[in-house]
């Protein structure tokens, strides 16, 4: 079983102390691997927040047809951070020849594009990106999006990080998420490490989804482009999310609805409960079957954590106004945050959905009983 | 016979029969109760002379023969009384004097069957045992990251939708622009198949009418349950229970006349309509109620005179095409209840029936799409139909879910599959199977028969005289001597163990994959066989 942390705090911090909350929840994870998400970035791309950003690791191969496919697209490099790494690894770390994060200006053609047409086009130059670097084995993208960096490696989370220098000022973020893999297999793929991110959504989760399979077949039969991958059960959390609320147009509260609805019975009672059950029948097959505890974050940087109907995974949000974070367990929390009424703990059951906004004001708790949010 | 007579063509010998009745002269009281039993009167009294020859040693006396005889039982060996292997003689001897056995060899009375020149009809199955079903196993067993379910103790939610789904997004912008929204039924997964009034006595009828009851009013469980082309009893018609039944509409229309009158009166719609367009056990061929089963109750039910045979026409004959008849059917049966109950077809397998899904995804009121495999058994059928037409239900079911997939409509038409689901007494194996292959539930009949009501029907052709109306344990035959021996509420009682059991062995498979919060329909990365072929073919994973 993974462990995982998501932080959200005022100030900008950095991505160490994430992971170092992960290697005090080290019981929980086998240290085959890391991923780490970063969002409202401090630091230099503090003042370039619409400028996408492209993560992912290259061979010096992979780099050169990377830059000759921006530069044909008409993508210029606006910053760029450079992981220099030392010339071994550590043990079980493979060598690479580039970890990039780098920040691009838009061509100046795109200047009239609405926001829907900027964001498809993103998505279909990772996804374009990504095929090429399966067609040569160069290239690994994780995310090409403004204001998001994404680093994911193989190995102990702390000894990446260390081997990466993570902790470095360029990299401080206000929205902060980070899994340590407990491994399944041998051959690891990174596209199967969490988190998993498009079009502003991410999550990651721990547990399996045993439904995976069918909910996979109707998200890939959506017809949307960036509805692929699957290389883990756990990006479907991804794709139901961005489709709840891109396609469905619905929030974060209806999003448990989605994937954990409520029984008939409850429906009966509830004062939504005609729009729910419609949406239960229709939304059938992305109905997950956990355990699952799932974490993510929406493009306005809000952060959340649901679980699944069985509750069979740890989770336990805590913090105070202007920090909060999401834990797999109270140790991780502690580390995270140790100065915090921890009176106000709160660890979400079956019903619940807890979030922190943008505002960092408090923990939201909504439970799946409560009447859904008016919608227009 | 006498050794010097003449034989005719169909002169047959108790060895070229199917089933020999094995008597034991020693153990037989002479009660007369298997030949009073006998629904064929395939056994009869028999006296049997025996010549004891009086031979001496003594030189100079003669020998002589003394003649005795004994009473025992002669077995007919004319085609129209042939031993059907019912057992039924066994069941009554007090004595354990008489059983029949099945022959060695493929019998001769097979060629002879045709007498007049009507080929064999008979009821069951087609006479072939096992089928791919049962070979699947359930491969993926959650033994990693989370521990499999407990099958007694965690909740399941083992429904299933029967209507037509929108897609999420309609779906939402109908609700809040109050658009219609096709009629959705969340029933139990198990649906009880068309079995008519009239193929079934009335003593079955009610006990699976009342099992059904049973099964949704103390136990909550939506099963439903279809009443064949045979119309629907008034009273149940005006009852509350109509709910649970699925009304079928089939090209006699028999019934309808009465249904129809009965509309405004009725207290709540039914479950469904089922427009039958086709079966597995006889593709392309009507029902079959000949006129001995033809009551006065059942005439009136059907709304016509009794005493005649009711064939009904292959095909709907009110309309040119199937699918323009496919299409106005649906259309009238929704205006009939006020666009208020699902209305769907059910075809028999065929390597066609994509394009009848083709047809009904387009169609806005199709509520789902129904196939009975070549496997499905029936009450009255021409052997040859039931032996030799049809298509195999797994693939079908499967070709026409992966289609849902390609189109992305998967969840928006529900298929339900039927024909020889539990054929070897694997009801929950076989039913998981096509819900992982894709079927949203089963149609199942014969088993019900089997395991409700005792039904000795098989694959080797045991009984399976459904057709002529003596069924020997009063399931399928209008005689009051014959159907008061199944008991109403001893029905009622094995159809609720029946489904209660067919659910603990669902959740004995859906528990150790990790599945308990939606029927895992489409789920084939759990399915796997050990035929190459066959894996190919469905699409799942090849183990040995
Ligand atoms: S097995 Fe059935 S058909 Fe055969 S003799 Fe006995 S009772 Fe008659
Ligand atoms: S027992 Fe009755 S229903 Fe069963 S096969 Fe024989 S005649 Fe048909």
């Amino acid at each position: 079983m993974c462990r995982l942390i998501a932080i959200t705090s005022d100030d900008p911090i950095s991505p160490m102390v994430a992971l170092e909350a992960l290697d005090v929840m080290r019981e929980g994870h086998d240290g085959s691997g890391v991923g780490l998400l970063l969002r409202d970035l401090g630091g230099p791309f503090e003042q370039i927040k619409d400028a996408p950003i492209l993560s992912g690791i290259f061979s010096d191969r992979g780099l050169k047809r990377l830059d000759r496919y921006m530069i044909d697209i008409g993508f210029m490099t606006k910053y760029k951070v450079t992981l220099k790494v030392p010339k071994t690894p550590p043990e079980g770390v493979p060598k690479r020849d580039m970890y990039l994060v780098r920040a691009y200006e838009y061509p100046e053609e795109w200047d009239d594009f609405s926001p829907e047409q900027l964001q498809a086009r993103l998505l279909q130059i990772r996804l374009e990106l990504r095929k090429m670097g399966e067609e040569k084995n160069d290239m690994i993208v994780f995310s090409f999006w403004p204001d998001t960096i994404m680093i994911k490696e193989i190995g102990d989370p702390l000894e990446v990080a260390e081997y990466l220098q993570l902790d470095r000022k360029s990299l401080d973020a206000r929205v902060i998420m980070a899994q340590g893999r407990q491994n399944t297999n041998y051959e690891i793929d990174l596209y199967a490490c969490h988190p998993f991110f498009i079009q502003g959504f991410s999550t990651m989760t721990n547990g399996e989804n045993t439904a995976f399979f069918p909910i996979s077949r109707f998200l890939t039969s959506r017809n949307f482009p960036g509805y692929t991958g699957y290389q883990s059960d756990s990006e479907v959390f991804t794709h139901i999310l961005h489709y709840t609320f891109s396609a469905l147009g619905l929030d974060l509260e209806t999003y448990k609805h989605v994937i954990t609805p409520l029984e008939n019975e409850d429906l009966k009672d509830h004062p939504s409960g005609e729009f729910l059950k419609h949406l239960k029948q229709s939304c059938r097959k992305l109905i997950i079957d956990g355990p699952n505890c799932v974490i993510g974050c929406l493009p306005d940087n809000s952060i959340f954590m649901v679980q699944d109907r069985k509750k069979l995974r740890p989770g336990v949000a805590g913090g105070r106004r202007g920090l909060f974070a999401f834990a797999s367990e109270v140790c991780g929390l502690d580390f995270a945050i140790p100065y915090r009424d921890k009176s106000r703990d709160f660890q979400p059951m079956y019903l619940d959905t807890v979030s922190v906004g943008p505002d960092r004001q408090e923990v939201k708790i909504c439970s799946q009983t409560d009447p859904l949010p008016l919608r227009h | 016979m006498f050794s010097n007579r003449p034989i005719t063509p169909s002169s047959l010998s108790i060895k070229d029969l199917p089933w020999q009745i094995l008597w034991d002269k020693d153990k037989c009281t002479l009660c007369g109760q298997c030949t009073a039993v006998c629904p064929v009167n395939t056994i009869e009294l028999g006296v049997f002379r025996q010549r004891e020859p009086q031979v001496s040693l003594e030189p100079g006396e003669i020998t002589s023969n003394q003649h005795t005889f004994y009473y025992g039982i002669r077995q007919k060996t004319d085609p129209a009384y042939r031993c059907v292997g019912c057992a039924m003689c066994t069941m009554v001897c007090p004595n354990d004097a008489i059983i029949p056995a099945k022959s060695d060899e493929v019998d001769k009375l097979k060629f002879h069957l045709d007498r007049g020149g009507q080929p064999w009809r008979r009821g069951g199955r087609r006479n072939v045992a096992g089928g791919v079903l049962d070979q699947i196993k359930f491969i993926r067993i959650s033994m990693l990251t989370d521990p499999a379910l407990d099958a007694g103790r965690h909740e399941f939610a083992i429904t299933s939708l029967l209507g037509r789904i929108l897609p999420p997004e309609e779906n939402i912008r109908f609700v809040s622009e109050n658009g219609w929204i096709p009629p959705v039924r969340e029933i139990y997964p198990l649906i009880i198949g068309g079995m008519s009034f009239g193929a079934l006595s009335p003593t079955m009828w009610e006990g699976l009418q009342l099992g059904v009851a049973y099964l949704n009013e103390e136990l909550a469980m939506p099963v439903r349950i279809c009443t064949g082309e045979g119309g629907c009893p008034p009273r149940l018609l005006r009852s509350r229970f109509l709910k649970y039944v699925i009304l079928q509409i089939a090209s006699g229309y028999f019934g309808w006349d009465e249904i129809i009158h009965a509309i405004p009166e009725m207290k709540t719609d039914p479950c469904a309509i089922e427009i039958k367009y086709g079966q597995g056990a006889k593709p392309g061929d009507g029902g079959l109620l000949m006129w001995y089963k033809v009551n006065k109750l059942i005439a009136a039910i059907r709304g016509v005179p009794s005493g005649v045979s009711l064939p009904s026409p292959p095909t709907h004959q009110t309309q040119y095409s199937i699918e323009e008849s496919v299409a106005k059917m649906i259309q009238s049966m929704y205006m009939a209840w006020g666009f208020r109950v699902p209305v769907y077809p059910k075809i028999s397998g065929t390597s066609t029936a994509l394009a009848v899904l083709n047809n009904l995804t387009r169609n806005p009121y199709a509520a789902s799409l129904a196939i009975d495999g070549e496997d499905g058994g029936t009450g009255a059928a021409y052997n040859v139909s039931m032996n030799h037409m049809g298509h195999p239900i797994a693939t079908n079911i499967r070709d026409c879910y992966l289609n849902l997939v390609t189109v992305g409509k998967q969840n928006e038409i529900p298929l339900f599959a039927g024909g020889g689901v539990g054929k070897s007494g694997n009801m929950a194996a076989n039913a998981a199977a096509l819900i992982m292959l894709g079927a949203s539930g089963v149609q199942v009949g014969k088993y019900i028969m089997q395991a409700a009501a005792g039904c000795l029907g098989s694959e080797s052709d045991r009984c399976n005289i459904c057709n002529i109306g003596l069924c020997p344990k009063g399931i399928t035959s209008q005689d009051p001597r014959l159907y008061r021996r199944l008991d109403v509420d001893q029905v009622a009682q094995r159809i609720v163990d029946v489904f209660l059991g067919f659910d603990t062995e669902l959740r004995k498979i859906f528990a150790p994959l990790g599945r308990s919060t939606s029927l895992p329909i489409g789920m084939s990365d759990a399915l796997g066989i050990s035929d190459y072929n066959a894996a190919e073919r469905l699409n799942i994973k090849y183990v040995v």
